[in-house]
């Protein structure tokens, strides 16, 4: 009696796991069918070529022109500054605390990370109109500090709690018989990190930096307030960009339903979607390499 | 199974339980909604839907039982209602046409104009900038594009960089339509590719006081010592107004306008109650929040 009892409960939680679990999927797949469903009306008013190569977004115009060919330059080019700054910088930070750093400075460290990710980004945003924009402006000599280094800058911070926390526990999985083993071969300390901890976990630290980069590129707020929000395609990382995020942020509350406009604006929330969702597989297919080994 | 593990499980199972059977009873009922006893139809101006629906907002707070719908779809689509009776009170950004007042006749009623709030635009500077006044020609041609250096109209040697505000925002459309393109809302003038789109008119205030290259606008609600105040003319051989709310009352500064809301003849009940909120010290505070110039 009391045995089939608990069969019944178990089976119970079970199944409600498994909706939860599904459930997380059918919410994936609801919202790329709304994107699909609002943002394909795009190609009415646009070719295909034309949303994705076109070089002029004037959106309310009429007709709208409707290119976002600077506006994907514009959310690349300010990840790929993020990721040089924030990528090297956090290996290195979780490399110095899973490592080298003493114990008790450790802990410290760790909850400054944390204190680091707790930030909000419009925080930071405002941080760095008020303060990073004019500094740059001043330092590097430019017509305006509202550029896609400033955004950059603003993202590597925020990447960095993702990156240095993810490639810790990555280095913290290397086995301990692998270090071990080194050092009875006679290797140094140093020549031990480099050649044997920095390989068991690199799979790791790459997921780390790919989680880091998706975290980059679908940042909206702090970005928006700093690179300027220019339709242009930028001849280089010191001139002002608009990315895609802040592009829907800015528009989506103006954009009337049926009009070309708000379609687009859908579209470019798919185009974001479709390459966001490339980043997590990558960070996927590397964390699961790492596992099998 | 521990035990221990076991009565964690009745535990939870119980709480699930009991939220599902008693749960409703966490939450007290909603309060009846009050009665409502007149409801108020407002449209017209896409500018000014979001002082429109800020006043009903607070005008629905003093008056509870009166319901204030705003809806938008532009100043023609207002009137158009208005004369239609299919709304009580039209905001309109511009004056009224002839052919509109016709109509209304026609239909054996004045539509009575007034004055709530004015919409001006400043146009901003940095303080070290020794340029203080253009022409709206030369206003024209730096937004678009088409002067690139502060050198072509009178000042230093170093590049215009330009701050507007997003697309979503009634003094871009303003600024273009009524700067850019000379008045006309629709033509082929757009602000220039590279022209920076400011999130906020802080945002453009904050870049203004840090940036000598810099040339943007706002509000008047926005003018601050942090920033200079560029003097506007019409045309050359007009005279440079520098606006203030003075200057934007009697129409000197160029870039500025009336915003109206009409009404059917002398207002009266909620209409007239609406129209005196608007015109009272906290509806004109609340043009005041939204960015507008104040009538009183």
């Amino acid at each position: 009696m009391k045995a089939s009892l608990r069969k019944a409960k178990e089976f119970a939680v079970e199944k409600l796991i498994l909706l939860s679990g599904l459930a997380s999927v059918l919410f994936v797949a609801l919202i790329f069918v709304f994107l699909l469903r609002e943002g394909v009306a795009v190609l009415k008013h646009a070719s295909f070529g034309a949303f994705l190569g076109g070089t002029f977004w004037y959106p309310i115009s009429s007709p709208a022109r409707l290119g976002i060919l600077p506006l994907i330059l514009g959310s690349l080019l300010v990840t790929a500054g993020a990721i040089l700054i924030a990528v090297p910088l956090g290996i290195a930070a979780a490399f110095y605390i899973a490592e080298v750093a003493p114990r008790r400075l450790r802990a410290v460290l760790k909850s400054c990370v944390e204190v680091l990710a707790a930030i909000p980004s419009v925080v930071l945003g405002f941080l760095g109109i008020t303060l990073l924009v004019p500094f740059l402006k001043r330092f590097l000599g430019l017509p305006t500090g509202l550029t896609a280094f400033a955004g950059s800058l603003m993202l590597a911070f925020m990447a960095l709690p993702t990156i240095i926390s993810i490639s810790e526990d990555a280095i913290n999985a290397v086995p301990r018989e692998y270090k071990e083993g080194a050092i009875a071969l006679g290797a140094t300390h140093w020549q031990t990190l480099v050649r044997v901890v920095i390989h068991g976990a690199l799979p790791g630290i790459i997921a780390a930096s790919m989680l880091g980069v998706g975290r980059v590129f679908g940042e909206t707020m702090a970005v928006m307030m700093v690179t300027g929000n220019a339709a242009v395609i930028p001849e280089t990382i010191f001139a002002p960009v608009r990315t895609l995020t802040a592009t829907i942020a800015a528009e989506m509350g103006e954009a009337a339903k049926g009009t070309p406009h708000y379609s687009a604006l859908f579209a470019v929330g798919i185009v974001l979607f479709v390459i966001s969702f490339a980043i997590n597989l990558t960070a996927d297919l590397f964390l699961n390499r790492g596992k099998k080994r | 199974m521990t035990k221990s593990k076991r009565t964690s499980d009745r535990a939870l199972l119980l709480a699930a339980a009991g939220f599902l059977l008693f749960g409703k009873t966490a939450f007290p009922p909603l309060p009846a909604p009050p009665q409502k006893s007149a409801a108020l139809q407002v449209k017209g101006s896409d500018t000014m839907v979001n002082l429109g629906q800020a006043w009903a907002e607070a005008f629905v707070k003093r008056h509870p039982e009166t319901n204030v719908a705003v809806t938008g779809g532009g100043s023609g689509t207002g009137i158009a209602a208005l004369i239609n009776g299919t709304c009580d009170l039209a905001e309109s950004s511009r004056a009224l046409e002839d052919k509109e007042i016709q109509q209304a006749k026609a239909k054996g009623f004045v539509i009575r104009q007034e004055v709530v709030a004015l919409d001006g635009i400043v146009v901003v500077v940095h303080p070290s900038n020794p340029v203080g006044r253009l022409t709206m020609e030369e206003l024209r041609e730096v937004f678009l594009g088409g002067i690139k250096r502060w050198k072509t109209v009178g000042g230093p040697d170093w590049p215009i960089v330009l701050l507007s505000r997003e697309v979503n925002s009634g003094t871009h459309i303003f600024f273009k339509e009524h700067v850019l393109r000379g008045g006309k809302s629709k033509g082929p003038e757009e602000f220039a590719p590279a022209a920076l789109m400011m999130p906020s008119s802080f945002a453009i205030a904050e870049e203004v006081a840090h940036n000598e290259n810099t040339v943007g606008y706002y509000g008047l609600g926005y003018i601050s010592p942090r920033q200079k105040v560029v003097a506007v003319a019409r045309d050359e051989k007009s005279p440079f107004i520098t606006p203030n709310v003075e200057t934007v009352r009697t129409n000197a500064y160029p870039i500025s306008r009336p915003l109206y809301l009409f009404t059917r003849g002398e207002p009266s009940g909620p209409v007239k109650a609406f129209l005196d909120f608007a015109l009272s010290p906290e509806g004109q505070d609340i043009v005041v929040k939204t960015d507008f110039v104040p009538v009183k």
